[in-house]
């Protein structure tokens, strides 16, 4: 038992080590990872059960009801977006004219949430779209209020995200209203972020949209994150506490959007 | 050891399993705090029962697999099992002769233990918990102990497992 010991502690110290410090172990990670799907399918079963009676279990009137809905919203939406379509041109058109590249509206994929992080600290969800679909590491995802995370780990057939409520995400925004750029960092609750060295005088005020600032490189300019919910200006604190509540659903989202983001054309 | 029959071993290891499914089923979001530690539970049940079998290995590889479950730190529950593994081989011959409320205190025990591990790897992640939610489980899973204790040993003596 004592040298078996020994070596189970040390892979232990090995393993932690490895993942923490050096951050090696993304590959086996992904392997293994494979292996744990039959777990994810299994226990996904009854929220599959759950969308089968859903779908298949409706009286007619709540289907005529829902049908009616969909069908002015579908009005609304189709009347904006023949707005939309001439801005877009329009916008183009400008931006040709200002010489940098157009902004091509972005690709996504529909994948379906198969799991989310038993530890309520831990904020990550399990994917059922992996590597065969093109997801790779990185990935943002959006839900049809806002932004909810990027990929982390992919796998061949699963993929785990991390959300932006996450304690270990950050993420670049800007104000919509005024393009002041900060920093909202997920502090491990679903329902808030917060955002970071915002000086005391900065223009900043509740009800603000954060949106996307496209600065770090990862995720793609304009999406929102946040709406500001609370702002403490201390004179004797060197920055200005603020909270901000995420617009996307983080925890009833099942459907979500992964982003295939285009690269912008050459000779900016 | 011979098995007592050609299904000895299946048993270990497809508890094993549902242990791992009950562990990342989806909950009530106010529930989330609470949620038992399954494998934790399974694994003691086997350690006390099949302790030349069940030990420091197992716990290591179901410590991993939990790990990657749950997409936490490598190690993590790995390294928790393990501790809690080598407490229960230490105490096995103990705990068999206990009653079943002496019992559900050493769970308490060794899940609190587990969790506490889990935390302080993860405050080295910079993703600890900020208050002491974090051992809650500890009461849930001794207080489900006598069901799982009874239901195991039920199969075990069913199938002849040992």
């Amino acid at each position: 038992m004592g040298l078996r010991l020994f070596l189970v502690a040390l892979v232990v110290v090995v393993l932690l080590v490895a993942d923490l410090r050096f951050n090696s172990l993304q590959t086996a990670r992904s392997l293994m990872e494979f292996a744990a799907a039959p777990v994810y399918w299994v226990a996904d079963i009854p929220s599959r059960v759950g969308d089968w009676k859903n779908e298949h279990l409706v009286s007619r009137s709540d289907l005529l009801e829902q049908n009616e809905q969909l069908g002015r919203e579908n009005l609304v939406l189709q009347g904006r977006s023949h707005q939309m379509a001439s801005l877009l041109a329009e916008n183009v058109r400008l931006r040709a004219l200002l010489n940098s590249s157009a902004m091509v509206r972005d690709d996504v994929l529909v994948a379906e949430l198969i799991g989310v992080s038993p530890d309520p600290v831990r904020h990550q969800l399990v994917l059922n779209k992996g590597e065969q679909d093109g997801v790779f590491v990185g990935q943002p995802l959006i839900d049809a209020h806002g932004l909810l995370g990027q990929v982390v780990e992919v796998s061949s057939l699963n993929s785990r995200a991390l959300l932006i409520t996450d304690a270990t995400h950050s993420i670049p925004v800007q104000v919509n209203r005024n393009g002041v750029r900060a920093i909202a960092e997920g502090i491990g609750s679903l329902t808030s972020l917060e955002i970071h060295h915002v000086s005391a005088t900065t223009d900043i005020k509740e009800g603000d949209l954060l949106v996307t600032s496209g600065l770090g490189g990862r995720f793609p300019i304009g999406y929102p994150v946040a709406v500001v919910s609370e702002i403490e200006r201390d004179p004797g604190l060197a920055f200005a506490r603020i909270m901000a509540r995420p617009s996307a659903a983080l925890e009833r989202s099942r459907h979500v959007l992964l982003v295939f983001t285009a690269k912008p054309a050459a000779g900016n | 050891m011979v098995d007592q029959g050609p299904n000895a071993y299946w048993l270990v290891l497809a508890s094993f399993f549902c242990a791992l499914i009950l562990a990342v089923l989806p909950f009530p979001h106010w529930l989330a705090w609470g949620r038992p530690e399954w494998v934790l539970l399974v694994l003691v049940y086997w350690v006390i029962a099949l302790p030349q079998r069940v030990g420091l290995i197992t716990a290591l590889l179901l410590g991993l697999i939990l790990d990657v479950v749950e997409g936490a730190v490598i190690g993590q529950n790995a390294f928790a099992l393990v501790v809690v593994t080598l407490l229960a081989l230490l105490l096995y011959q103990r705990l068999r002769v206990f009653s079943l409320a002496q019992q559900a205190v050493i769970v308490f025990v060794l899940a609190g233990l587990n969790q506490m591990i889990c935390q302080w790897v993860q405050n080295l992640e910079g993703a600890g918990s900020t208050t002491l939610m974090f051992l809650l489980p500890a009461f849930s899973s001794a207080m489900l102990w006598p069901f799982v204790l009874h239901l195991l040993r039920g199969l075990r003596r069913l199938y002849g497992v040992s």
